[in-house]
């Protein structure tokens, strides 16, 4: 689902740079990676998900060199392919939870909204339980609830790559672990692969590999991963 | 293209008072300089049609543009009286047809204009029922008069007294509807006409009252001579004149002398027009004649000029709004940076997300045009009866 070789990136200001000689992880398979804040854990969804690219080596997912795309082909694949979700929920605050859900839908004129659509959108919230509020503004909802939605948003699509940036970072033990089973039972019925960005280390048990960023620096060769923090 | 516009439209609707504030904003700004140009425009039009079809007006001296839109709007204003002696003088000139004009007194809002028969032909106005007033106490009435005081011949109108604490003065004369004019948009249709001697009555310059030579007024008679018979207040006046106390009615001294506030001058050529304003150019006169059309148009160049200062005023305001205007949406761009973000990063096209911010400018556009459109109609509409309602009040 996801190689990366010889991956060099760096932003154009500051210091920091990231540099993966070579990373893996297989369709349908659940990691999680935890690291020291500012380690370029976030930095290495943004590159996976082509919303930054490498300064040299390349960047695959799911059989395409996403680093190797131009812009307007790279939004166009993420938007069908992959599901992305955020720990600030990232809801746009003028739309009513069921325009929150088909957004992807609104954006990028590669999907196409309909009737099937719609109906999958009110079948997963359904699901996750807030059915009876597809009509309301997302400001009125719940930290927990906003949270499912961004899922939502995520599944609707039916993308086989799902990255999450700290889905849980900002719920409660029992909206965690609801988001959690969503997530990852979304992962096993559709043989999706599942990349999340976490600071928990309670749930790592409920992912198939866990990459440390920490790890790392003591052990780079074991994880075949490379990051380096320059100050 | 429709995903981009349900986008921008939840926008819009979700901030709902900042679209609104700005909407509103763009709008006047919009309508401002064209409503204006639509009022004076159709204001100047109605005002020289009217100006243009009075060939000359004879007035006291003083100011023509009052003496003008006594005469022809009936405004409020007053101007200078001048005798009736001044309407026989036009008429045995044998240069012009003369049309007493007596525009004092209202019913209601409605302007009372004496005058005589002659003014429906000169105005082509027609009855929609009835006839024209035929004795004293009979009045015609204008098509808006009609409608709005629930008119028709046979009820009655009753003038109203000059101000509140006139009770001395000008009596309500109550007077009977011979006559319904049609419509002709111009303020005939906003007026009741009576004959110039009815006009006196409401004065007080001609009345009806008991016969003093009956016996039940004998109380009421201080002094009786050969030729005159003195009256306290007590003996009974008529307020209406009817078949059976129309001769009671009449005149003190001598008419010639009776007030009017314009003579209508028709001449009979032009010639006889120049003539007769070669007439009227002595400076000691107590009176003038006046060209309306000459009168309105300089009152239009006065209005024209105004308008073009308010023009400029809103045009400088139309660029600082605009500028405001897009000071608002950057701003907004800024505030919206995280969300634009998302959008970006879930796989947003660039297309699609310029075409939202853009739709929701569009429609912020259309919808205060739209609106600047169906306000200039309704201006375009009522506005001119606006205007002239405050110009002539």
């Amino acid at each position: 689902m996801i190689e990366i070789g010889d991956l060099r990136f760096s932003y154009d200001e500051g210091d920091f740079s990231l540099e993966i000689p070579e990373l893996k992880v297989a369709d349908g398979e659940t990691v999680a990676i935890v690291g020291p804040s500012g380690s370029g854990k976030t930095t290495l969804l943004n590159l996976i998900a082509g919303t930054a690219t490498p300064r040299s080596g390349r960047v695959t997912t799911n059989g395409y060199e996403i680093s190797g795309l131009h812009d307007a082909a790279r939004r166009d694949f993420r938007i069908a392919n992959i599901g992305l979700v955020f720990q600030e929920f990232e809801l746009l605050e003028y739309l009513n939870v069921l325009d929150n859900i088909l957004l992807p839908y609104r954006i990028n004129p590669t999907l196409r909204l309909g009737t099937g659509v719609r109906e999958r959108a009110e079948a997963l919230a359904k699901r996750v339980g807030i059915s009876d509020k597809l009509a309301r503004f997302v400001n009125h909802l719940s930290q927990g609830e906003k949270q499912r939605i961004a899922v939502i948003r995520a599944l609707v699509v039916q993308p086989p790559l799902l990255l999450a940036d700290e889905p849980t970072g900002n719920l409660d033990p029992l909206n965690k672990d609801r988001v959690l089973d969503i997530l990852l039972q979304y992962a096993e019925k559709n043989a999706a692969t599942l990349v999340t960005v976490t600071h928990d280390h309670d749930i790592l048990h409920r992912f198939q590999r866990v990459i440390d960023f920490k790890d790392f620096y003591d052990h780079a060769t074991e994880l075949r991963i490379n990051s380096i923090v320059r100050s | 293209m429709r995903d981009v516009v349900y986008l921008a439209w939840r926008y819009l609707v979700y901030n709902r008072w900042k679209s609104a504030i700005l909407i509103t904003s763009i709008m006047l700004i919009v309508y401002l300089p064209i409503g204006l140009n639509v009022v004076v425009e159709q204001s100047a039009e109605h005002l020289t049609a009217r100006a243009a079809a009075t060939p000359l007006l004879v007035g006291a001296k003083g100011s023509p543009l009052e003496l003008t839109l006594n005469s022809l709007y009936f405004s409020s204003e007053n101007p200078e009286l001048i005798d009736y002696s001044e309407a026989t003088l036009v008429a045995e000139s044998g240069l012009a047809d003369a049309i007493p004009l007596y525009v004092r007194f209202h019913s209601r809002s409605h302007p009372i204009v004496g005058t005589s028969l002659d003014y429906f032909s000169f105005h082509n106005l027609s009855f929609a029922a009835g006839r024209p007033m035929a004795v004293l106490g009979e009045c015609v009435v204008g098509a808006t008069v009609a409608e709005s005081l629930g008119v028709k011949p046979g009820d009655a109108v009753i003038s109203s007294s000059e101000t509140v604490f006139d009770l001395a003065g000008v009596y309500p004369l109550k007077m009977k509807v011979t006559g319904v004019l049609d419509p002709v948009f111009t303020p005939d249709d906003d007026a009741i006409f009576v004959d110039v001697k009815t006009a006196w009555i409401i004065e007080g310059l001609g009345h009806g009252h008991q016969d003093l030579a009956r016996p039940e007024a004998a109380s009421g008679v201080l002094s009786r001579t050969n030729d005159n018979i003195v009256a306290n207040a007590s003996v009974v006046q008529f307020n209406e004149i009817t078949p059976d106390n129309a001769d009671s009615f009449h005149f003190h001294g001598d008419l010639a002398g009776y007030p009017l506030t314009a003579v209508l001058a028709v001449p009979k050529d032009e010639k006889s027009g120049v003539i007769l304003r070669g007439r009227y150019t002595d400076d000691d006169a107590n009176s003038q004649i006046v060209r309306p059309v000459t009168v309105i148009d300089e009152l239009l160049d006065t209005i024209l000029t105004i308008q073009q200062f308010i023009v400029a005023a809103v045009i400088i305001v139309g660029l600082a709004t605009i500028a405001t205007a897009a000071l608002v949406f950057l701003l907004s761009l800024k505030l919206r940076r995280r969300e634009i973000d998302t959008m970006h990063k879930i796989g947003g096209s660039r297309g699609r997300v310029a075409s939202m911010l853009l739709a929701e400018v569009f429609i912020v556009v259309m919808m205060s045009g739209t609106l600047a459109a169906a306000i200039t109609m309704v201006t375009w509409r009522y506005g001119p009866g606006v205007i002239e309602s405050f110009v002539l009040a």
